[in-house]
């Protein structure tokens, strides 16, 4: 085969999964904009209007939805940072019998996943009293057993000099933490804190189980009981408020590009 | 000086217990007891009115091994995971290839492969409404071109899991594609010029040289397509809800109509406890193969 046309072949093949991949997206959005009939029928001259998204926006409290996720995975990062922060340097930097251990039961997590513990997790929030609470939905992911073993490598590759110096400085051991290890680790944070945001606004089955009310409802949940069948509302008014929820997320997306997959990728390698 | 040392080091065993308690706190109330509660509740009966709840042993386990749904239900799911993985992987390794090769706009190819991973899947599942929706769906009209008569995707036995393995799909390959592109840029380039230098070909060279090379990330993303395929069940909610009939049922989606449908918490966490010992063993695989995993840090 010549270069040139394997060159031909690939753009095409590449260029053809492109646009099925896109696709979706493409057609939502064309919906989003025209009424229903224009919308199914393709009428490509048809008038564009913000009809659906006016009815979409009437049909249910999302700004409330919008506040709730901000809220969950605020709290759901927050915590994460403090205790895998904290779990990741004892493994790290700090030698006692036992901890080998303890590692491994952290690692079972990865297997344990708290999406298939509905259950019983469920009945643990009801007993802490937590149900229906922003704080509810977050718990369960603080411990991240994934967001700990990932401290631990970043900590460990921090040169011992560094940590020596900040002692005869007169640090203490948390301040040698938060002086020394933290900083060194923000590459891993950022990407962390990235993979952690986007997983949690869009998590849904588990915020499902936990909340009750509009006050926690999240962005995913709310979207569902929009767009449930029963609720008859048409193709073009959930493709709106599809578009809608995902704006955010998407438009930042497409800003910070290379620091997402630079974020999946540096998360990715475990 | 002995003292010193000694009480240097209990100092250690302190703070190093100290530092990993809140972790380990939180591990325990959303982690370790809830397995073994589920354990526990999966000996037990369901306690009604009448009859307060007792402890049954495996009967839990044997309702659910007469339960013709649940083997549907498993059947569905492995199904699910044999179809899904290995088209996934195939596709991610594709996109990765092309997204790596000098073809044009490669910048926007790149995009438009990853772009369904950062939507929820729910979100995802109401894109796709536009493309099911018998009569006026995207692929009924394109069907209509060719002569086809109208299909109804999601609400007939036969098709239902397939639309729901089509939308997996999709989320998923350009999520590991990432992961591909990442191990394509280690490869170093003297192997392609040594390789060219040979006179092999491209094909030779990608199946030769690459394809090896890539295995450790293989792997990698093998296990992670097969978590995904227990958790990946959000957009049944709005496609299918697992029918018609039981056809597009997952099995967590089961555990979640047990538990939260009808109120049958004992077979649930029957069902989660199976689910839980397969993650077990995949974890064991992974933990034995992952001596080999030398690529990574």
């Amino acid at each position: 085969m010549s270069g040139g046309l394997a060159r031909l072949l690939d753009t095409t093949g590449a260029w053809l999964l492109a646009v099925v991949w896109v696709a979706p997206l493409v057609f939502a959005f064309w919906a989003a904009f025209h009424s229903t009939s224009d919308a199914v029928n393709f009428n490509i001259g048809s008038a564009w209007t913000l009809e659906n998204f006016r009815t979409a926006w009437t049909g249910a409290p999302w700004l409330r939805y919008f506040l709730n996720t901000f809220l969950l995975v605020t709290v759901v990062l927050s915590g994460q940072l403090v205790l895998t922060t904290l779990a990741g340097y004892a493994f790290a930097q700090f030698d006692f019998p036992g901890r080998d251990t303890v590692f491994i039961l952290v690692l079972l997590q990865l297997f344990i996943l708290p999406e298939v513990l509905i259950v019983e997790n469920y009945a643990m929030v009801s007993r802490l009293g937590l149900f229906d609470t922003v704080f509810g939905i977050g718990a369960p992911y603080w411990a991240s057993a994934f967001g700990i073993f990932l401290m631990r490598q970043a900590f460990k590759s921090v040169p011992r000099e560094l940590d020596e110096a900040a002692r005869i400085e007169g640090c203490g051991w948390l301040g040698v933490l938060w002086r020394v290890y933290v900083p060194a680790a923000r590459p891993t944070y950022i990407a962390y804190a990235l993979v952690s945001v986007s997983t949690h606004w869009n998590n849904f089955l588990w915020p499902l189980i936990v909340t009750n009310s509009e006050e926690t409802r999240p962005l995913t949940v709310g979207l569902s009981i929009f767009a449930a069948p029963e609720n008859g509302v048409n193709i073009s008014v959930i493709s709106a408020a599809t578009i809608m929820t995902v704006a955010p997320l998407l438009i930042a997306f497409l800003i910070f590009q290379r620091q997402f997959v630079q974020a999946f990728l540096r998360a990715g390698i475990r | 000086m002995n003292e010193l040392a000694r009480l240097e080091r209990r100092r250690r065993i302190i703070n190093g217990w100290l530092l990993l308690s809140p972790a380990l706190i939180f591990l325990s109330l959303f982690a370790f007891i809830p397995s073994v509660a589920t354990l526990w509740e999966s000996l037990f009966s369901r306690g009604t009115r009448r009859n307060p709840s007792e402890f049954i042993g495996g009967g839990n386990y044997a309702d659910l091994f007469a339960d013709p749904t649940f083997w549907l239900v498993v059947k569905n799911n492995l199904l699910y995971a044999g179809v899904t993985i290995p088209v996934s992987i195939v596709i991610a390794l594709s996109m990765a290839l092309w997204a790596n090769s000098k073809i044009s706009a490669r910048g926007f190819v790149r995009t438009a492969y990853f772009t369904p991973t950062v939507l929820p899947m729910i979100a995802a599942a109401n894109l796709w409404l536009f493309f099911y929706t018998p009569g006026l769906g995207v692929l009924d009209q394109i069907g209509a071109l060719f002569g086809f008569t109208s299909v109804n995707w999601l609400g007939q036995p036969e098709t239902a899991l397939w639309a729901i393995v089509i939308v997996t799909i999709w989320k998923e390959s350009g999520f590991f594609m990432i992961f591909y592109l990442a191990a394509l840029q280690t490869i170093p380039p003297d192997l392609k010029e040594a390789a060219d230098i040979e006179g092999a070909s491209r094909w030779t060279y990608t199946r030769r040289v690459v394809l090896p090379l890539l295995a450790p990330t293989t792997l990698f993303v093998m296990v992670n397509a097969l978590i995904n395929s227990v958790k990946l069940i959000d957009h049944l909610f709005i496609l299918t809800k697992g029918g018609p009939s039981d056809a597009s049922k997952l099995i967590l989606y089961y555990i979640w109509e047990m538990a939260f449908a009808y109120f049958d918490a004992p077979h649930a966490a029957a069902m989660t406890v199976l689910v839980l010992v397969v993650l077990g063993i995949v974890a064991a695989v992974q933990f034995t193969l992952l001596d080999r995993r030398t690529h990574y840090r």
